[in-house]
């Protein structure tokens, strides 16, 4: 940028105001703040009259008013008898939820496919090419729309299903799935398994001390299975099996409308739920794939070299080499594709799937508190994405290279 | 020393032997790429399998079970106990309203004139060999814009119809894709150039003016965005002032594209060398000279890729515009499913499957041009 501000104190007589760079740059900046509080100011000057003319109370006074509208899947208590706010709280955790499993979910295809379009194989690298093209360029809201209208309406209706293993079942009204039933007790088998976790950390940080001190090894992994696996499942034992699978129930017999699954047995994965949580994921990973290939393509095949020559055997090179010099070039965009999904989530609307965007525009529907519903979904957007962000920065400096 | 006779010299060159069967020709091949090893022989027939799996029925879908032709669904319904194909016959009879929208049938010349001369001034623009570029970008940016408004809208002198007035509620289908996707990808451009440039001023109230418009902008789902511009910009206006749907759509797409389009920029900013700069001002020049002449050639240079991508990301999000009760191609496709005329189990596939079609080709052709581009501008890198 322009710094011509090499002022000396010597001559101070200059040749016009017009050209001073700093009374320039003042004015130019005094100017774009008075237009854009102009622009504020007339903007909630109309808003305010509007507001008035349409008789729309502004404030936060209706998120106590009683909602009055079903939502069909809710993570908490609702009703409706529950209030507006009660109403947007069940769409913000659906949000979450679908980000969560979808997030964890694109992230496992896409490294997969990711790895897959580097492979020697010309079929599987193939498949992998073309999974990436297609996905990415085919609009997300036409792939929701397919898997919930083309692919969830295609399958048996409500008195039938398709089962996998006798276990999972599909039909139209979702996904039947079993259901873990804590009974009394399994608070011991919860308090291993934390037990568990909290001593495989502190294993593992005087593993690193002892290795970085001696120079021995320790089986830190070996070590965290048997302990995270293994004493949950003593105490499970132990307190005398407390924990046990509820099986969701068909009903084959008695009269034709009560045939079906039995409700509220099992877990039930809506459709909705199912569409969008996998077009989210199949559509995210095709751009996580591009990014571990290119992540992994970054790293000189001089590093792989030198720690063979080092001794390491492959997977070591890969663990200890490759994949922590990846993870550099991956993680930044990687956090953008983990807030693309999250922010794409809002299409659920489109399906109606009950997120905060699709609960939000029922409740501006009803209550007509455009302001206040739009400043809820912005708020909530933003602070997930700063969140998010502050996040993975913080976990890239951790990785990042140090350099002198 | 040694004896000529003992040793065998070979006087002529040896024949040169093809080589081995198993390395070359397609055995060969197959033997390094498919079979090399156990591992990789599990792979390829898991690949087979899945391409199998997956191409198979897509083929017996669209091609060998299709219905062509027919009038209205009886033609489409698969005989009993029969798989459904596609039933192209549909898309046939839905095609002028995936193209034309609602828009009345006796104006459609005038869309087509757009899209004609649409495809007329981008392709010799689009082709690097062919010459007046800057003629070419002049009439492509600043001409064809406002031929094709007044086409598109209709023109009136007074009383005086020259082209009888068109209601944008009547637009649809490609022609709204196509006009959001344009207006957004050439007003997203200069501002988020200007964005990028208020991010890196030395100004402090104009970069924090731009920090916070960037990240705003990028925080938030573009179907807020869209909500936003339909129910709020209204109550933004003073009272009997209303702005077209399709214009507060608009003005939500190109906010949000330009601060995706700013960071970009910005990228490629950040990658031009200081000497650059210092070279331009020791030179003598000002500001926007130097951006103009130095700074911003290199840099777009550099992130054609990813102005590329915010394209692709902008065609393609156009779909979103349904939510909020406009029909582009989607949004007109899925509002063919409610006629009862083309019902059938098959429809909603075919649909689909040729909305799927026309996005790839265009989001997939745009993606190539980018790599070539690329490429060719690449040069002064390559050694």
């Amino acid at each position: 940028m322009a710094s011509q501000d090499h002022e000396s104190d010597a001559a101070p007589a200059r040749a016009s105001l017009v050209n001073d760079p700093k009374v320039r740059s003042l004015f130019y900046q005094v100017l774009l703040v008075v237009v854009i509080a102009a622009l504020g100011y007339f903007i909630v000057t109309n808003t305010v009259a509007n507001l008035e003319r349409q008789n729309i109370a502004s404030g936060w006074g209706f998120v106590n008013n009683t909602a009055g509208f079903g939502i069909i899947q809710s993570l908490v208590d609702y009703s409706e008898t529950s209030t507006y706010g009660t109403a947007l709280f069940v769409g913000f955790l659906n949000t979450l939820l679908v980000a969560v499993i979808g997030i964890s979910l694109a992230t496992v295809v896409g490294f997969i496919v990711g790895i897959a379009r580097l492979s020697n194989n010309f079929i599987i690298k193939q498949l992998a090419y073309w999974y990436v093209e297609i996905v990415r360029n085919v609009p997300l809201l036409l792939q929701i729309f397919f898997w919930y209208f083309a692919v969830l309406r295609a399958v048996p209706g409500k008195r039938e299903k398709w089962s996998l293993f006798d276990t999972f079942h599909l039909n139209i009204a979702g996904l039947r799935a079993p259901k873990p039933v804590f009974e009394s007790g399994s608070s011991l088998v919860v308090m291993a398994l934390i037990v568990a976790l909290g001593a495989t950390f502190v294993i593992r940080s005087w593993a690193r001390k002892r290795q970085e001190a001696t120079g021995e090894p320790f089986p830190v992994f070996l070590t965290a299975l048997g302990l995270i696996l293994g004493l949950p499942l003593v105490a499970y034992f132990l307190s005398g099996m407390p924990i046990s699978l509820e099986h969701p129930v068909f009903i084959e017999t008695g009269p034709v409308f009560r045939q079906g699954f039995e409700i509220g047995v099992g877990i039930n994965l809506i459709p909705e739920f199912l569409a969008l949580t996998l077009a989210l994921a199949i559509y995210t990973a095709g751009f996580i794939a591009e990014i571990v290939r290119a992540g992994i393509l970054a790293v000189s095949h001089g590093q792989t070299e030198a720690a063979h020559a080092l001794g390491l055997r492959n997977g070591q090179t890969l663990r200890l080499v490759v994949i922590p010099q990846a993870m550099r070039v991956i993680i930044p965009p990687l956090t953008s594709q983990y807030l693309n999904l999250t922010k794409n989530s809002s299409l659920a609307v489109a399906i109606a799937f009950p997120d905060l965007v699709s609960v939000g525009g029922t409740v501006l529907n009803q209550t007509g508190q455009a302001v206040e519903i739009i400043a809820i979904w912005m708020t909530i957007y933003l602070s997930l994405s700063l969140a998010t962000s502050a996040f993975m920065n913080w976990y890239n400096q951790r990785m990042a290279l140090v350099e002198r | 020393m040694a004896n000529a006779d003992v040793f065998h010299i070979r006087t002529e060159e040896a024949p040169t032997l093809p080589a081995p069967v198993s390395t070359t020709g397609a055995l060969g091949w197959m033997r390094d790429n498919l079979f090399s090893s156990i591992g990789n022989t599990i792979l390829t027939l898991i690949g087979l399998f899945l391409l199998y799996s997956i191409i198979a029925p897509i083929i017996q879908f669209a091609f060998i079970d299709a219905v062509w032709t027919g009038e209205d669904r009886t033609a489409c319904l698969p005989p009993p106990g029969e798989a459904a194909g596609a039933c192209w016959a549909y898309v046939d009879a839905y095609l002028p309203q995936f193209i034309y929208g609602r828009y009345p049938v006796e104006e459609r010349y005038r869309v087509d004139i757009v899209y004609a001369l649409f495809a007329l001034l981008l392709v010799p623009l689009a082709i690097p060999s062919v010459p007046f570029k800057r003629t070419n970008a002049l009439l492509f940016l600043v001409a064809f814009p406002i031929v094709a408004y007044f086409l598109l809208t209709g023109l009136t002198f007074g009383d005086t119809v020259v082209l009888p007035i068109v209601e944008t509620a009547q637009w649809g289908g490609l022609l709204v894709t196509l006009v959001i996707a344009v207006t957004g990808i050439v007003a997203s451009l200069p501002i988020g150039i200007a964005l990028a440039l208020g991010r890196r001023s030395t100004m402090p109230a104009i970069r924090l003016v731009c920090v916070i418009f960037i990240e705003f902008w990028r925080g938030v789902p573009l179907i807020t965005v869209l909500f936003m511009s339909s129910v709020m910009l209204p109550l933004f206006l003073p009272e009997g002032v209303t702005f077209d749907k399709l214009l507060r759509v608009l003005i939500g797409v190109t906010l949000f594209s330009s601060a995706y389009m700013a960071e970009v920029v910005r990228g490629g900013l950040q990658a031009i060398p200081k000497g650059q700069y210092e070279g331009a001002m020791a030179l003598g020049l000002r500001f926007w000279p130097m951006m103009y002449l130095v700074i911003l050639p290199q840099a777009l240079k550099l992130v054609i890729p990813g102005i590329v991508n915010t394209f692709i990301g902008l065609f393609k999000d156009t779909t979103l515009v349904l939510i909020v009760g406009m029909f582009d191609l989607l949004g007109q496709i899925q509002s063919s499913f409610t006629d009862p005329t083309w019902a059938t189990p098959s429809q909603g596939h075919t649909g689909y499957l040729f909305a799927a079609t026309i996005f790839f080709l265009f989001c997939f052709g745009m993606s190539r041009y980018s790599i070539y581009m690329e490429k060719r501008l690449h040069t002064g890198h390559k050694r």
